[in-house]
């Protein structure tokens, strides 16, 4: 599969985004199968409306468009809403249960398939997801696609058809430059992103949502979930527990329990 | 048993990562060798081979950016060569590496191993979940090579005998559009006192600070007592402390024998980065943030009260 060509100078940006469960709530995990339940209200994960924004910048500079890529339950669509009220034009979003339990590379393949199709000129994701973190789909795609790779930009521009990046490095960061087009995966941070507003929040109600299953992809059952995953959860056990030790309210006097402790292992 | 293990040069060495990759590798016995992108030196391959590596794959970056070019040599060396498992470390590069070289395999990728277990011939690989309160294992059930990315502090960086191992020069490929990224400019950003990853003691700001121009009590701190300071995501979001000082998930991980964390409230994804601290104190003022859960002393307070306090008593008894 060759490249995705750039054709002019209007952007068409592809956002991979993900809806997942409310962080500030407790994960559930399916007993049977250890994979973490999914309610039907999810949230956009908060990691994703960096660059949400950065493509609604980026398209709106340019005059082009931002479509939301995702692979999730749609459950009721609450979190993929949420990016489309901020702005995005549509969502094209495979959910399919057969994908339940689905490996980063087989999370890459799916989405690549629906890039395939759209061409964009310009990919954009965050550095990973709060839920799963794997943290390589971004890499997984861009070579799918034949891509370079603009990763951990902490600051973004783009000018005559290139894009250029601060890139975060071990011990600083390096300005990267790429013609288009190209994925670019951003840190959170590298722009303040948008509140929607009220008259986002009613057009997101109609925005349209595509939702392909892996079969119209052009997927085997075979490839995908599990048993495309080439990979196998054998078990989930509890950590070591750290044991919570004394609290102490302040009245006044509890910097003396820092001294002492810090005392007891001959820090001071 | 044939590992390879990624090696990032970083000011003219390989990281400590990839040194405590090696040393947890060598355990298994067997082959050992060191992919080393960068420069290279004979410095930095004695450092490798001290640590385990046999024999290092060397290939040296041009003014591209390496990664798309780096994975494809690899993949091109783990045909001919056959290894059985691949580690690299939840870093940048290795991550841009990995996550190329397994699309190009077509293998899967385990990440955020914590441990690696070796069981008759098969590969079992250990992560966190849910802040670190559970543990998964998971095995490959396909084709090698096994490819896995390890989060930093699981092992201990040990030098063993010195070795000087055999060094393979590998030439990067040209990968056409793929490889067009290229590299304008390096920047070091240098900052005072010790480094996040190696203080022995660290100070930590989380959103409960409420201000960069707040910030001064934990600077003072972590100067008194040559400790290093770091932040949790929202810290450094809002610009009150530089990227590279995030503790956490998307951050660093860290494990000192002090951590000292200020307004931090104790997300999940920030527990991940600091919970292997030797004694972790918490500043807090809402009793039952879950960063109370880990500390080993909390402290239910406005943390602009007992820092300064904190810091004059330290003072005095000097």
């Amino acid at each position: 599969m060759g490249p995705l060509s750039y054709t002019g100078s209007a952007m068409k940006i592809a956002v991979c985004v993900k809806q997942i469960p409310d962080p500030n709530t407790p994960y559930a995990l399916d007993p049977g199968t250890h994979f973490v339940e999914r309610p039907q209200d999810q949230v956009l994960d908060d990691t994703d409306r960096y660059g949400v924004e950065i493509a609604l910048q980026l398209a709106e500079a340019t005059g082009g468009t931002v479509t939301l890529v995702s692979m999730c339950p749609a459950g009721n669509l609450q979190g993929i809403r949420q990016a489309l009220a901020m702005g995005a034009h549509r969502a094209v979003i495979v959910n399919d249960p057969a994908l339940r339990g689905s490996g980063a590379l087989v999370t890459a393949k799916v989405l690549a398939a629906v890039l395939r199709k759209e061409e964009p000129d310009l990919v954009i994701t965050g550095t990973e997801s709060t839920d799963g973190y794997t943290g390589v789909v971004p890499q997984q795609l861009a070579e799918l696609l034949g891509l370079p790779s603009l990763t951990f930009a902490r600051k973004v521009s783009q000018a005559d058809g290139k894009i250029r990046i601060e890139r975060m490095t071990a011990n600083g960061y390096d300005v990267v430059e790429s013609p288009l087009p190209v994925l670019l995966s951003v840190t959170s941070g590298v722009v303040e992103p948008r509140y929607p507003t009220f008259k986002g929040i009613m057009a997101a109600k109609t925005k349209p949502v595509e939702q392909p299953t892996t079969a119209d992809l052009g997927f085997e059952p075979g490839q995908v979930g599990p048993a495309g995953s080439a990979q196998e959860i054998i078990g989930v056990r509890a950590a070591p527990e750290r044991g919570a030790g004394r609290k102490v309210v302040d009245e006044g006097e509890a910097h003396l329990e820092i001294v002492r402790l810090l005392e007891q292992v001959k820090v001071i | 048993m044939q590992t390879w293990v990624f090696a990032e040069e970083i000011e003219g060495a390989p990281t400590t990562l990839a040194l405590e990759m090696l040393s947890k590798a060598r355990t298994f016995g067997g082959d050992l060798a060191a992919v080393y992108l960068g420069a290279g030196s004979d410095a930095a391959f004695a450092t490798l081979g001290a640590h385990g590596a046999t024999k290092v794959f060397h290939m040296t970056p041009g003014g591209a950016l390496p990664t798309a070019a780096a994975a494809a040599a690899l993949a091109g060396l783990a045909g001919e060569h056959q290894p059985d498992l691949l580690l690299f470390g939840v870093a940048f590069t290795d991550r841009d590496v990995a996550g190329r070289l397994s699309a190009r395999l077509d293998r899967p990728v385990l990440a955020n191993a914590v441990e690696i277990i070796l069981a008759e011939g098969a590969v079992q690989v250990v992560n966190e979940i849910l802040g670190g309160t559970m543990l998964v294992d998971t095995a490959y059930r396909g084709p090698k090579p096994w490819i896995a990315i390890v989060r930093p502090k699981s092992f201990a960086a040990e030098a063993g005998v010195p070795f000087s191992p055999e060094v393979i020069p590998v030439a990067l490929p040209e990968v056409g559009h793929a490889g067009e990224a290229a590299v304008l400019e390096h920047h070091a950003e240098v900052s005072e006192g010790p480094s996040l990853e190696d203080a022995a003691i660290v100070v930590s700001a989380g959103r409960g600070v409420g201000g960069t121009e707040k910030m001064a009590p934990l600077h003072e701190l972590a100067a008194l007592l040559g400790a290093a300071v770091g932040g949790t995501r929202a810290v450094v979001d809002a610009g009150w402390l530089p990227f590279s000082a995030q503790v956490g998930q998307t951050g660093k991980t860290v494990r000192p024998s002090v951590y000292i964390a200020a307004g931090v409230s104790g997300a999940m994804q920030h527990l991940v980065g600091m919970k292997d601290s030797g004694t972790i104190i918490a500043v807090n003022k809402d009793e039952e943030a879950p960063i109370f859960r880990v500390a080993d002393l909390g402290i239910v307070g406005d943390l602009h009260k007992v820092l300064p306090k904190l810091v004059e008593e330290i003072k005095a008894r000097r």
